[in-house]
Formats: structure tokens, C-alpha cells, sequence
């Protein structure tokens, strides 16, 4: 293993290389034919690669965090996978390379070495790979069974006891306690590798009255009332009569009891102490190192290691994610460096062999390489939760020594909206009556009905006094509840009031132990809860603020053993006092009945829809409803997974040889309680994991020891790893599982593979993920996996220890002088504004708790009518707000912005700048919403539950709801108006505004009146379009060219200029575009009138159109122009160059209609004389034949020596010109 | 009116190489006296127009632009009364429009000095009497009034068209009291891409579910009604959110491909008032 990582060092090969690897044994031959040479030679250690690695990293780490906190830092590393691993720190190793695995050799170093902190750390070939006794009673049992314990960090209990530690030092060096890891399998039980020992600290409970047990995982609860005696013998230390326990274990938890209480600080531990200082005092005393990247030594070679590392944990090769990323955030707060003895400062940097020499030599190392690592998980950082963000995006040292991954956090933090509240459930809640359940009609006889009241009464009488008195020091479960509780169950002899009261266990199970708020506040199946819904805003505050008082403040490190925290401890007690083999059977039955319906659950699959902002509501309702399912099937496979595995549970240790095969035997008889394999496999391949795994892994954490060695429980765990290995994180796809489901996965997964009762072989022995796996998994097209259903508060809820992290980095900022770090500050309660006055914070609590009580007593179908009719309504008051408050400010804009632009005439202003204007203006506006919305809620919400609710709904019951109904409505509506409305009055006057200012734009005279068609008009006109088709015929007819035999008659001429005088009056059809084209086109018809282009069918001779029939057309044209055009006609085509060249070409020419023409123009004011002679005198500059020039001269002489005439003259002037000459001759 | 598609096909099949000119159009109304003008002119036109698409091409490299232009030139040169252009474009088979604008193009760089704008050509293709030559003017106002496919009547007469038909199917829905939402009111309401109507409460027509009308005012053949899906029925189909089908009145029987997504259903009361020739699409859920 060493060679390994020492080739790497010296870079002969790489880290891909290298992690190839170790991820796929069998592909070595894509390496590089040197690197695989190299490392094929070391094939058979391939899987011990990453065990040692993680030892390494944490023996190299020991002097930094000598005491450290709780931390896992010492890997646990497979102890097969370490067979003889140079035992201890790295300078007992030195030079004895060549015997890296003396078999026996590390049972010494690690009695010498006198820094080892940890007991599993150097474990040698001891006796110790006994494993019984480890489970979740280890509290109890630990102490017969050394090396057991150090794996958990919660193993000693309650944090801050590191002086205990120093004041116990033997037990650093207890060889029963740390025994020597066997490196010599000697037996079934001696080929378990040590896994993962995690740095135990002491406590002061079982140091003082157990030092034996010191090193073993806590018991199972952390609720001290309920904590069972270390003296216990009964499986869970409850079933026996108290009088076993003794004073002073009392008194220990009474201790650790006030020492929780007074511990307001979120601080989990006490920091680092020094060995030696017997009273760490939490910031003063302690002088941090400074880290400076520029004193880093061997840089290279930590961001070789660094890479290696990276890679390992990106590759899903180490067991646990986030144990990794907390050794890492505790290299990266490490306060200072103990001095070795031994220390060898002078080695140099570049020294070759790189084992040899110590890898962290200063807390310059330390950080340095923790932030190399850090950078290549950026992914995995951004997605903790906010407050984690701010923590390390504030870090200094992360900023000392790299600025860009700070940079990349600090955005991060900005974007969060991760905030996550990991208040415990609060333990009163009330005690809900759920009346379906008092139905006589489930009962066989009447006896049984009445029985079942009476048990359900004490039942409730018990549970109200446990949460009476459950946190009073010196109180018993079993002392003060038991007998009532054996008593009760005595009475349910009937086969169905066990099954009523299982359910009535159940429901109130499920109704008590959902965390409150966030994720899960509510029963499942009901509607969210009416508390936070009515609280969510103004509750929100108080909750944070308890959480701060209240929250636990360590779950108990980064791999807590499962626990039973708040409410969910009474069940447990409840279960264990009741010892009644029916009342378990009952409950097992429900509870794998209601988990199987669950996991079944179709939930509501994300669509993607490109509709913003609603859908984004309905799509927090469905991550919602997912969590609710997801947190209720823990909670019932915990419970499951607790009494199904209780009777094979027992201090004793697991058993090994014959004894075992024949349990074995035994056991893989019994039929799994809950098929969970089949359901494990269904939800892979219905990609359904995020949903499955979670609860499967709840289920799992109670397994007894024999649990793993059944062939049945072996799949599933081999199932899991591969699970685990497929879901690398930078592997992301489309339609494959969303970054946020595969962490919560990970930490789920990661955290079972800590547990004492999962062999530690598992994680290392199993082969690389088989390609089959993927295949198994194609099924469905878009399964649970891939919507994105986790939150971070999901996340946190179902791992709390993730927080550990944040506590760390608290921990580091509490530590350090002179910062005022975030998680130290003091909340400053501030009031809410958003709705101006407020009832107070005890009321309005109050007041909830009311309604919840209201709701308990009335049918399920009362409180989904309010919350339906509240969700509607506050929706619609919303619309109702956009479409009177802001419309009406919208409109006002406007009026504004006409007064801005006359005022500043053209220029107008800058547009954004006016917006501001407008803005400043209109905005204060937006304040009257909030009355307005709840006025609407007010006149709305009654109605509608009325209409709702059935009519003999008393009406006591009918104007409770009514009112909580508007309560929910406004609630609603007002929060999103109190954040939204000056944004929405923005958007809408700021889309107004470009409205406005387009319109401004470029043709204010074009929108000048329009006449419609009189209000008589059948629209029977015909079409623009085909009268434009119609008039381009002619055109192109007159254009030529054309077949002899074409031509139109006068009398069509006639009908189209008719049609188009109806066309244009009707104005049904009209559009702007046709209207110019036709007035165009008509121009051109009446140039080729006047220059007598058009031809004309009928007898060949004919051929030209008479004189006066051209003359009434041209009448009809000049009135079409005068009367029925709307837009502009451009009559000065009539005198361009083209239309007049057109006379041209006829001969002889015939000026006298152009005459007509221009005078008729002028005559009905369609032309001003002065436009007129502008287009004669420009017809002038251009090239005609001489002859044509001189008589347009004349023509422009003509018609302007005359002064206007009125018609008949003109007339008798044309009737006595028949052609040009004459014309020209009399002028 | 619904088209056979042997029925169209025949029609397409005379239109194989026909310049597209009034001579033209006339003779096929001829051959086709049961169609209207309208069906056989949408029909010419795109028919035409696919034509084009094809060779446009080949008109457009600079040898051939330089060929045209030569060839124009010599002719006015003998005789600029003679409709050059036109002849030029009927003989190498290119629409008479198109062949102005490109000789107007041509003219214009050699006599400017800089390269003409678009919008310069466009304006003067649709006002001939701004092209400073007086000949060329003749020209191109020959080519265009001539031409009964493309140029800027024609487009006009396509616009004037599609508004007509907008607003008879406005009449028709107010009149058959249907509540829709027009173009207008759905851009207002910030749609991107709108159909011409979306009603508000969906209307069955034989046997199919109609949620928002479409008209177009060409003919509905196969080629364009696969364009019209691709850019338009589809971007309304991923804003609704709902499966469609197209009913087009006026439409050739499709080939099974496409029958599927657009099977015919014509509105009753609206048809009668359609001309043939124009379509209309319905999409239905």
C-alpha cells in the first residue's frame, strides 16, 4: 500500500492512473503499460489502497489534532487492508519499509506511540475483532468487548469531555481498549478488517464509573430520562425494575443532564485542549497558529496526496463523504501543531522518499491540504447549507490560501437558499383524537369498543405524564410508567384491540415525531399543518430562536449511532416496557403494511414546464409531500427495524465458529419481516432510490450482528455498496438522479456503513460497481431519482450530522479572537413589517394551536376545505390585486409619463431614469395592497367555505372556519403581496413605460382618426385583396405584353372602380398596407388613362377609349381620391418621369386629359397649384426627345398662365380642341 | 373545400416550367374550370415558389447575374420598348420579379458608388419611378406587374389575404358567440408566439376538441403545412401544453405520414365563408 502511494509520490505513475486503479481492478489495460506494470504488481492490495490511505491521512494528522475534537480522524481502515501497516505515526515506520507489514508489530508501536489518541487506530492482530456487543446497547455491553466502540463518535456520550480524556490517559493505551488490529486474519472474526475507528472521546459518565466502556458506542437514546443503565442486562437496558440502576449513574446523567442545558453555546465541543491544560477555556487560552500558504512545506507532494484523495472520495471509494469532508474542515481548523519529540524538521522538501518523512509538517501543511481538497469539491459545498456557506466563505484561512475557492463560496453563500432549521420536534404536541378510530362498528362486541376507550384513555394519561416528566432528573420510564403500561396491554385481549391499538400507536407515532416547520410539520396525508402555515412567518422567528435554545447541540459527530431523540423515545420505552410479544407482532404487521403503502405512493412526478413562478409554487408543494412521505417511512422503518431485530439483540457478544453457523442456519429460516430486499430492488429499478434507500437504511441501522451474514441481507448490502459507488457526484446527466438526491443518498448510505453492526469488511471487500447495476436501472424514463426532491432541509433532517460540519467551523470561529463570527451572534428580535401590526407572538402561537385543536375535532374533510378555500382565495386576491391596484398605478404611469414628455418636450429624458421617477412615485402605492387584500380575503373566504361545507355544518363550527379560512387566505396573500407588490408595480410600469415611449416613437400622425364603415355597412364590399389582384391585371394588361386579342372593356374599367369605391368605404377588411397599394395602383391606372395605354376590347377599330369615357373614369378616380382614401395618395406619381414619359410614346400625343387631370386636382384641393409646378418644373431636368420636352414646356406654360376656371369653360375648351395641335395652336 | 390530393396534384403537374405570368394562370383556368381563380393561383404560387427555392441558386452567382445584365443591356439597346426583362426571365426561367431585382441591383453598383441597401431596391422595386433610368423603370415595373408570384403586389395581395381571412374568422367566432382571445390581447398577456385565436372555452368540431385557431392564407400542401408545424403549431403546442391536431380546410389529403397529426376537420360555418384555396387550421387537444 505504502509503494503504492510512494510511487505515486515519486510520480511514476499518475493519480488517474491510480484511482483507476483502485475503482476497476479489472481495467488496468487503458493505463499507460508502465503504470500498469507498476501497480499491477500490487494487484492483490489493490482494495486496501483506500483503507490505508485514510489511516494515513489520520495518523499524519495526529499531531495537529492530537486531542482534537471528536473526530473520525483516524481512519479505521480495514485492518486487512493494513495487514501490519507501519504502525503509528510515520516515524515509527521509518525505515522499515522492506517489513511494511510485520504482522506483529503494530501491537507495540501502539502501546509506545505516545501521541496515539485513538484506540482503533492502532489496533493490532488482538483479540479484538470480536464485534458482539456493538450494537446499539453498547453503552451496556461495551465493556466486555474492547476495540469495539472507538468507531463511533458519539460513542462516549455527550460531547466536552476532552479533560476527562486527559485525566484518563491510560486508557489511550489499553491494549483490551485499542487492541492491536489483526493483521494475521486468524479467524472469521479476526478477517474483519478494523474499519473506521472514529476518534472516541471520553465521557465523563463512563469514565468515571466504566472505564471499560469508554470506547463504545452510546446507547441507543440520547434522551437522558430514558438512557438505559450501563448495568442493565435486559437488551435495552429497560426491561428490568429500576433498582438496578445505580446512584451515581443517576447523578451522572443528572450531571450531563445540566451540563446539556447549560450549554447554550452551539459550540459542540469544547475545542481543542492541549494535552496538559486541564481546563481548556473555550477562546482565550488558546493561541491559534496562523497559517501562511507561503510556509507550506513539500507542496507537491500534499497536492499529490491531495488529488489522490480528492479522487477517491469523488469516485465514492472512501465510505462515508461527509466523515472525509469533516477530517478535512478539521485539518482546515486545526489550531496548532504538538511538537513531536521526534520531530524532523530539517527533512527536505524534495526527499524522494516520501513516507518517511512526516506529510503535515506545520498547520501550514494542515490547511493547505485541506483546502486542495475542498477546492475539488466545490459541488459538494455549494449544496450544504447556507449557514455552513457563510462560515466558510468567512474563513480566513480559506481565504489566506485560496481566494478563488473563497470567491466561488462566497457566491455561493449569496445564491443560497438553503436555509435549514434543525429544531428537534418539540416533544408537547398535542395529543390528537382521531375519531375514525373510536368507531364502534370496528369492534366485535361492545366490551371490546369500551375496553379499547378505557386503554386508549390511559395511553394518553401515560403519554401526557411522560412528557410531563420525562426531562425531570431522577424520572423512570419504566419506574413511573411501566406497570400501567404492562397493565393496559394485559387488558387488550382480543386480537383486534391489539390492532386498534397498534394503529392508534401508530398514528400518534407518526402525528408526534414529524419534525415541526421545514420539511416535514405535518401527519401525513393531511394538508400541511394549519401551525406553521398560520405561523409561518411570524412562527419562523421564534423557531429559530429555539432552535438555538434547544437544538441538541452535537447529534453526536458526523456517524452518530442511530437514536431515538424527543418524542420517539417514549415509543421506544413504551415498546420495551410493554414487552408484549402480541402488541409487537400487531405493530411489526402495521408498520411494514404502512411503510409498503407508502413506498408505493405515487407521488407526483416533476413535469418540466417553462412556466415560471406558479409551477415553482406547486413544485415546493410536491417537495413537500415527498418529504412528509420520505420522513414518516424513516421513522416507521426505524421502528420496524427496532422491534423486528429486539429479540436477536442481547449483550452478549456475536457469536463466532460452529456457534455461529448454527444461528445462521437458524435465522436464514425466518422469513424477512418486510420483503425489503424485493421492495430495495423495485425502487432501483423504478429509479425510486431516493424514496427507498433512506428508510431502507433506518431499517438496516437496527440489524443485529448476525443480520449481515444472512445470504437474504447480504444482497441488500451488496446492493447498497454498488448503489453507493454508481452515484458519483460530478456524474450529472440529464434524466439520471439530481445532485441534491444523490448527496442525501451518500450521507444516508455512508452513515449505515458506520454502523457497528455492519461488517467493516463490507465497504472494502466488495468488488468495483458491476456494470450491471447501470442496466438494472435504465427502467423508467424520468423516476423519483431525477426530480429534484431533495432540499437542504430535507437533507438535514434525515442527516443532522452533516451540521457537524457547520459546528466545526463554528467551533473555529468562536475559538479565534477578535472575530465576530456569525454563529456566535446574538439574535436581535426584530417585528416583521410586512404586515404592520401583529397580535403578539404568545397569541398568535396561541391562536394556532386553537385552530389545530379545531381541526382535530371536526372531520378531515373540514380543515382540506379551509386550507383549499385559504388557497384559492389568497391566490385570487393576488390576481385581483394585479388587475385593479396595479393596473390602476399602471395607468396612472402612463398619464404621468404623457405629462413627463410633454413637459420635456423631445428629448424626453433618459427611459430609465423616468422609470425611477415613476417608480419613486408609484411605488409607496403598493402599500395600500395589503388592505386591499385583506378586505378581499375578508369578503371572499366566508362565501366560499359556506358553499363548501355541508349545510347542517353548525354554525359555531361554520364561522370558526370561516374565519380561519380568511386568516389563511390573508396570511397568504399578504405574504406574497408584502414581498412581491413593489416588484410586480415595477415590471408593469416599467413594461408600460417602453410601451409608452414606442408608441412615441416614429409615426404619431399615422395614428390620426379613422372612419370605420357607417354603421349600415353589410361588409358585402369585395376584398382588397382581390380588387388589387384585379386593378394588377390591368396594369400588367396595359403594361404589356400582350396578345392581340387581349383587353378589358370601358364597362370593366367602370365596375372596378366601383368596387373599389365600396371597398373603400367598407373598411371591415381594409388593412393599412392594402389601402396604399390601391391607391397606388389606382395613380398608375389614371396615368395610363391619360396617356391612353389601356386597351380596350371591342371592335378593332375602337381599340382606344373614347375621349369622354376616360373622362368620366378619371372623375371617378379624382373622386375616390378626394372622398373614399383614407391614407395619403401619391398623386405626384402621376407627374414623375415614368408616368408622364408614358404620353410619350403615343402618338399622336394627347395632352388635353393631363390637363384636365391637373386641373381637377387642384379644382377638389387634392393638389396645390405651387406642388403642381414643383413637379412640372422637376419634369423639365429630364432627358425626353426634343419634339416631347417642347410640348411639355408648353403644357407647363398652359396650365400655369391659367387661373382656375370653372368647369363648363374647361369643358368647351376641350370640346373645341380635338388633338394637341389645336391645343398647343390656340395657346 | 377540400382538395383531392390526385386533384392537386394534376394541377401541380401543369405548373412544371410555366412562367409564372397572367398568360399562364389564364390557361390553366382554362383546363380547370371547376377551380377557382384564387385555389389556382395559391396553388400556382406555391408551387412556383418551391420552384424557385430550388434553382435560386443558380441564378445568383455572379456569372449569371453578369450574363443577365449583358443580355439586358443589349436589348434596350435595340429596343428599350421591348419587354427585355421580362422575356430575359421567362426564357432562363426565373420569376420576372426576382430577375428585376437583380438587374436593378447589378445597375445600381455599377452606377453608385456604394454597394445599395436593401431597403433602397425594396422601395424602388415598389415605386419603379425612383430607379434613376427612365428604361429600367419600364422595366421593372413591366416584370412586376407581370408577375403573379412574387414581388411587392403580390405580397401585398398575400397580406391583404391573411388579414381579410383574420378578420372573417373574428366575425365568425363573435358571431358564433365563442369567447377567444385574439393576437393582440395574448401578446399583451405576454405570450411570445400566438396563434390567431385561442378560445377560451374549447369547442368540439367533428368530434375533435379545438382550443386555438390558426389562418393561413396560402394554400395548405403538404411541404408548407410541415413548415407551418415546425415553426409555429408546435412552439403554441409547448406553451399550451396540450396535443394538437390540425384540421385544414382547403387541404390536399396528406400522405398517412402526416394525416395523423392533421386530420381534416373543417368548421361548420366557417368553410362555407373560406375560399377554397385557403386554409385554415384548427388545433384540437
Amino acid at each position: 500500500m505504502a509503494a503504492v502511494l510512494e510511487s505515486l509520490l515519486r510520480e511514476e505513475v499518475s493519480v488517474a492512473a491510480v484511482v483507476r486503479w483502485i475503482a476497476h481492478s479489472t481495467r488496468g489495460s487503458e493505463d499507460n503499460p508502465g503504470e500498469a506494470a507498476a501497480l499491477s504488481s500490487l494487484r492483490p492490495l489493490r482494495k486496501e489502497f483506500v483503507p490505508f490511505l485514510l489511516n494515513f491521512l489520520r495518523e499524519q494528522s495526529s499531531r495537529v489534532l492530537p486531542q482534537g475534537p471528536p473526530t473520525p480522524a483516524k481512519a479505521p481502515g480495514a485492518s486487512a487492508a493494513l495487514p501490519g501497516r507501519p504502525g503509528g505515526p510515520s516515524r515509527g515506520s521509518r525505515g522499515a519499509r522492506s517489513q511494511l507489514f510485520p504482522p506483529t508489530e503494530a501491537a507495540s508501536t501502539a502501546a509506545e506511540a505516545p501521541l496515539a489518541r485513538r484506540g482503533g487506530r492502532r489496533r493490532g492482530p488482538g483479540p479484538a475483532r470480536e464485534r458482539g456487543g456493538r450494537g446499539l446497547e453498547e453503552g451496556v455491553s461495551g465493556e466486555n468487548l474492547p476495540g469495539a466502540g472507538g468507531r463511533r463518535l458519539r460513542g462516549s456520550g455527550s460531547p466536552s469531555r476532552p479533560s476527562l480524556t486527559l485525566s484518563d490517559p491510560p486508557n489511550l493505551s489499553n491494549l483490551e481498549e485499542f487492541p492491536p488490529v489483526g493483521s494475521v486474519p486468524p479467524g472469521p472474526a479476526g478477517t474483519k478488517p478494523s474499519r473506521r475507528i472514529n476518534p472516541t472521546p471520553v465521557s465523563e459518565e463512563r469514565s468515571l464509573s466504566k472505564p471499560k466502556t469508554c470506547f463504545t458506542s452510546p446507547p441507543i437514546s440520547c434522551v437522558p430520562s430514558s438512557q438505559p443503565s450501563a448495568l442493565d442486562t435486559s437488551p435495552w437496558g429497560l426491561g428490568l425494575p429500576p433498582g438496578c440502576r445505580s446512584l451515581q449513574e443517576e447523578r451522572e446523567m443528572l450531571r450531563k443532564e445540566r451540563s446539556k442545558q447549560l450549554q447554550q453555546s452551539p459550540t459542540p465541543t469544547c475545542p481543542t485542549p492541549e494535552l496538559g491544560s486541564p481546563l481548556p477555556s473555550r477562546a482565550g487560552s488558546l493561541t491559534d497558529e496562523p497559517a501562511d500558504p507561503a510556509r507550506v512545506s513539500s507542496r507537491q507532494r500534499l497536492e499529490l496526496v491531495a488529488l489522490v484523495y480528492s479522487s477517491c472520495i469523488a469516485e465514492n471509494l472512501v465510505p462515508n463523504l461527509f466523515l472525509e469532508l469533516f477530517f478535512v474542515f478539521q485539518l482546515l481548523t486545526a489550531r496548532r501543531m504538538v511538537t513531536a519529540k521526534d520531530s524532523d524538521p530539517e527533512l527536505s522538501p524534495g526527499v524522494l522518499d516520501s513516507l518517511e518523512s512526516p506529510l503535515f509538517q506545520s498547520i501550514h501543511d494542515c490547511v493547505f491540504f485541506a483546502v486542495q481538497v475542498l477546492e475539488c469539491h466545490f459541488q459538494v459545498l455549494s449544496n450544504l447549507d447556507k449557514g455552513t456557506l457563510k462560515l466558510l466563505a468567512e474563513n480566513e484561512r480559506l481565504l489566506c490560501f485560496s481566494p478563488a475557492l473563497q470567491g466561488r463560496l462566497r457566491a455561493a453563500y449569496e445564491g443560497s437558499v438553503a436555509k435549514v432549521s434543525l429544531a428537534m420536534p418539540p416533544s408537547a404536541q398535542a395529543v390528537s383524537f382521531q375519531p375514525e378510530t373510536d368507531n364502534r362498528a370496528n369492534f366485535s362486541s361492545d366490551r371490546a369498543f369500551h375496553t379499547f376507550k378505557k386503554q386508549r384513555d390511559v395511553f394518553y394519561e401515560v403519554l401526557r405524564e411522560w412528557e410531563d416528566h420525562h426531562e425531570e432528573p431522577g424520572w423512570d420510564f419504566e419506574k413511573g410508567l411501566g406497570s400501567r403500561i404492562r397493565a393496559m396491554m394485559g387488558q387488550l385481549s382480543a386480537a383486534c384491540s391489539h390492532s386498534h391499538f397498534v394503529r392508534l400507536f401508530q398514528k400518534q407515532l407518526l402525528q408526534m415525531c414529524q419534525s415541526p416547520g421545514g420539511a416535514g410539520g405535518t401527519v401525513l396525508g393531511e394538508a400541511p399543518d394549519v401551525l406553521s402555515m398560520l405561523g409561518a412567518d411570524k412562527l419562523g422567528r421564534l423557531w429559530r430562536l429555539q432552535e438555538r435554545l434547544m437544538a441538541p447541540q452535537s447529534s453526536g459527530g458526523p456517524c452518530p449511532p442511530p437514536t431515538f431523540p424527543g418524542c420517539q423515545g417514549f415509543f421506544r420505552d413504551f415498546i420495551l416496557s410493554a414487552s408484549s410479544f402480541q402488541f409487537n407482532q400487531h405493530l411489526m404487521d402495521s408498520l411494514s403494511l404502512k411503510i409498503r403503502e407508502l413506498n408505493g405512493l405515487a407521488l407526483p412526478q416533476h413535469e418540466p414546464s417553462d412556466e415560471d413562478g406558479e409551477s415553482d409554487v406547486d413544485w415546493q408543494g410536491e417537495r413537500r409531500q415527498f418529504a412528509v412521505v420520505l420522513l414518516s417511512l424513516r421513522l416507521l422503518a426505524k421502528f420496524l427495524g427496532f422491534v423486528a431485530f429486539l429479540p436477536y439483540r442481547g449483550p452478549e457478544p456475536p457469536p463466532t465458529g460452529e456457534l455461529q453457523d448454527s444461528i445462521l442456519a437458524l435465522r436464514s429460516q425466518v422469513p424477512p419481516v418486510l420483503d425489503v430486499r424485493t421492495l430495495l430492488q423495485r425502487g432501483l429499478q423504478a429509479r425510486r432510490a431516493v424514496l427507498t434507500v433512506p428508510w431502507l437504511v433506518e431499517f438496516l441501522s437496527f440489524a443485529d450482528h448476525v443480520v449481515p451474514l444472512l445470504d437474504y441481507y447480504r444482497d441488500i448490502f451488496i446492493l447498497l455498496l454498488r448503489l453507493h459507488r454508481s452515484l458519483v457526484l460530478s456524474q450529472e446527466s440529464e434524466g439520471k438522479m439530481c445532485f441534491l438526491n444523490k448527496l442525501l443518498l451518500l450521507a444516508v448510505l455512508g452513515w449505515l456503513f458506520q454502523i457497528p453492526t455492519v461488517p467493516e469488511d463490507l465497504f472494502f471487500l466488495e468488488e468495483g460497481p458491476s456494470d450491471a447495476f447501470e442496466v438494472d436501472t435504465v427502467a423508467p424514463e424520468h423516476g423519483l431519482d431525477a426530480a429534484p426532491v431533495v432540499d437542504q432541509q430535507l437533507l438535514y433532517t434525515c442527516c443532522p450530522y452533516i451540521g457537524e460540519l457547520r459546528k466545526l467551523l463554528a467551533l473555529w470561529v468562536s475559538g479565534s479572537s477578535g472575530r465576530s463570527g456569525g454563529f456566535m451572534r446574538k439574535i436581535t428580535p426584530t417585528t416583521t413589517t410586512g404586515l404592520g401590526a401583529q397580535p403578539s407572538q404568545t397569541s398568535q402561537g396561541l391562536q394556532a394551536r386553537l385552530a389545530q385543536a379545531f381541526f382535530h375535532n371536526q372531520p378531515p374533510s373540514l380543515r382540506r376545505t379551509v386550507e383549499f378555500v385559504a388557497e384559492r382565495i389568497g391566490s385570487n386576491c393576488v390576481k385581483h390585486i394585479k388587475a385593479t391596484l396595479v393596473a390602476d398605478l399602471v395607468r396612472q404611469a402612463e398619464s404621468l409619463l404623457q405629462e413627463q414628455l410633454v413637459t420635456q418636450g423631445e428629448e424626453g429624458g433618459d427611459p430609465a431614469q423616468l422609470l425611477e421617477i415613476l417608480c419613486s412615485q408609484l411605488c409607496p402605492h403598493g402599500a395600500q395592497a395589503l388592505a386591499l387584500g385583506r378586505e378581499f380575503c375578508q369578503r371572499k373566504s366566508p362565501g366560499a367555505v359556506q358553499a363548501l361545507l355541508p349545510e347542517e355544518t353548525p354554525a359555531a363550527v361554520l364561522s370558526s372556519a370561516e374565519n380561519i379560512a380568511v386568516g389563511l387566505a390573508t396570511e397568504k396573500a399578504c405574504a406574497w403581496l408584502s414581498a412581491n407588490i413593489t416588484a410586480l408595480i415595477r415590471r408593469e410600469v416599467k413594461a408600460a413605460v417602453s410601451r409608452t415611449l414606442r408608441a412615441q416613437g416614429p409615426e404619431p400622425a399615422a395614428r390620426g382618426e379613422r372612419r370605420g364603415c357607417s354603421r349600415a355597412c353589410e361588409h358585402h364590399a369585395p376584398l382588397p385583396s382581390h380588387l388589387i389582384s384585379e386593378i394588377k391585371d390591368v396594369l400588367s394588361l396595359a403594361v404589356g405584353p400582350r396578345d392581340p386579342d387581349e383587353g378589358v372593356s370601358p364597362e370593366h374599367l367602370e365596375q372596378l372602380l366601383g368596387q373599389l369605391g365600396q371597398t373603400l368605404r367598407c373598411r371591415q377588411f381594409l388593412c393599412p398596407p392594402a389601402e396604399q397599394h390601391l391607391a397606388k395602383c389606382s395613380v398608375e391606372l389614371a396615368s395610363l388613362l391619360v396617356a391612353d395605354q389601356i386597351p380596350i376590347l371591342g371592335p378593332p377599330a375602337q381599340y382606344r377609349l373614347e375621349r369622354g369615357q376616360a373622362r368620366r373614369l378619371l372623375h371617378m378616380l379624382l373622386s375616390l381620391w378626394k372622398e373614399d382614401f383614407q391614407g395619403s395618395v401619391p398623386l405626384q406619381l402621376l407627374l414623375s418621369p415614368r408616368n408622364v414619359g408614358l404620353l410619350a410614346d403615343t402618338r399622336p400625343r394627347e395632352w388635353d386629359l393631363l390637363l384636365f387631370l391637373l386641373r381637377e386636382l387642384v379644382e377638389k384641393g387634392l393638389m396645390g397649384r405651387m406642388e403642381i409646378e414643383a413637379c412640372l418644373g422637376s419634369l423639365h431636368q429630364a432627358q425626353w426627345p426634343g419634339d416631347f420636352a417642347e410640348e411639355l414646356a408648353t403644357l407647363s406654360n398652359l396650365f400655369l398662365a391659367e387661373p382656375p376656371l370653372p368647369e363648363p369653360q374647361l369643358r368647351a375648351c376641350e370640346l373645341v380642341q380635338p388633338n394637341r395641335g389645336t391645343v398647343l395652336a390656340q395657346s | 373545400m377540400i382538395l383531392t390530393k390526385a386533384q392537386y396534384e394534376e394541377i401541380a403537374q401543369c405548373l412544371v416550367s410555366v412562367p409564372p405570368t397572367r398568360q399562364s394562370l389564364r390557361k390553366l383556368k382554362q383546363r380547370f374550370p371547376s377551380q377557382s381563380q384564387a385555389t389556382l393561383l395559391s396553388i400556382f404560387s406555391q408551387e412556383y415558389q418551391k420552384h424557385i427555392k430550388r434553382t435560386h441558386a443558380k441564378h445568383h452567382t455572379s456569372e449569371a447575374i453578369e450574363s443577365y445584365y449583358q443580355r439586358y443591356l443589349n436589348g434596350v439597346v435595340k429596343n428599350g420598348a421591348a419587354p427585355v426583362l421580362l422575356d430575359l426571365a421567362n426564357e432562363v426561367d426565373y420569376a420576372p420579379s426576382l430577375m428585376a431585382r437583380l438587374i436593378l441591383e447589378r445597375f445600381l453598383q455599377e452606377h453608385e458608388e456604394t454597394a445599395p441597401s436593401k431597403s433602397v431596391i425594396n422601395s424602388m422595386l415598389r415605386d419603379p419611378s425612383q430607379i434613376p433610368d427612365g428604361v429600367l423603370a419600364n422595366q421593372v415595373y413591366q416584370c412586376i406587374v407581370n408577375d403573379c408570384c412574387y414581388g411587392p403586389l403580390v405580397d401585398c395581395i398575400k397580406h391583404a389575404i391573411g388579414h381579410e381571412h383574420e378578420v372573417l374568422l373574428r366575425d365568425l367566432l363573435l358571431e358564433k358567440n365563442l369567447s377567444f382571445l385574439d393576437e393582440d390581447q395574448l401578446r399583451a398577456k405576454g405570450y411570445d408566439k400566438t396563434p390567431d385565436f385561442i378560445l377560451q372555452v374549447p369547442i368540439a368540431v367533428e368530434g375533435h376538441i379545438i382550443h386555438w385557431i390558426e389562418s393561413k392564407a396560402s394554400f395548405g400542401d403538404e411541404c408548407s403545412h410541415h413548415a407551418y408545424l415546425h415553426d409555429q403549431f408546435w412552439s403554441y403546442w409547448n406553451r399550451d401544453g396540450i396535443s394538437q391536431c390540425c384540421g385544414w380546410c382547403g387541404t390536399p389529403g396528406l400522405s398517412n405520414s402526416s394525416a395523423s397529426a392533421s386530420q381534416s376537420a373543417g368548421i361548420t360555418g366557417v368553410r362555407k365563408h373560406f375560399l377554397p384555396g385557403i386554409l385554415m387550421k384548427c388545433v384540437c387537444k
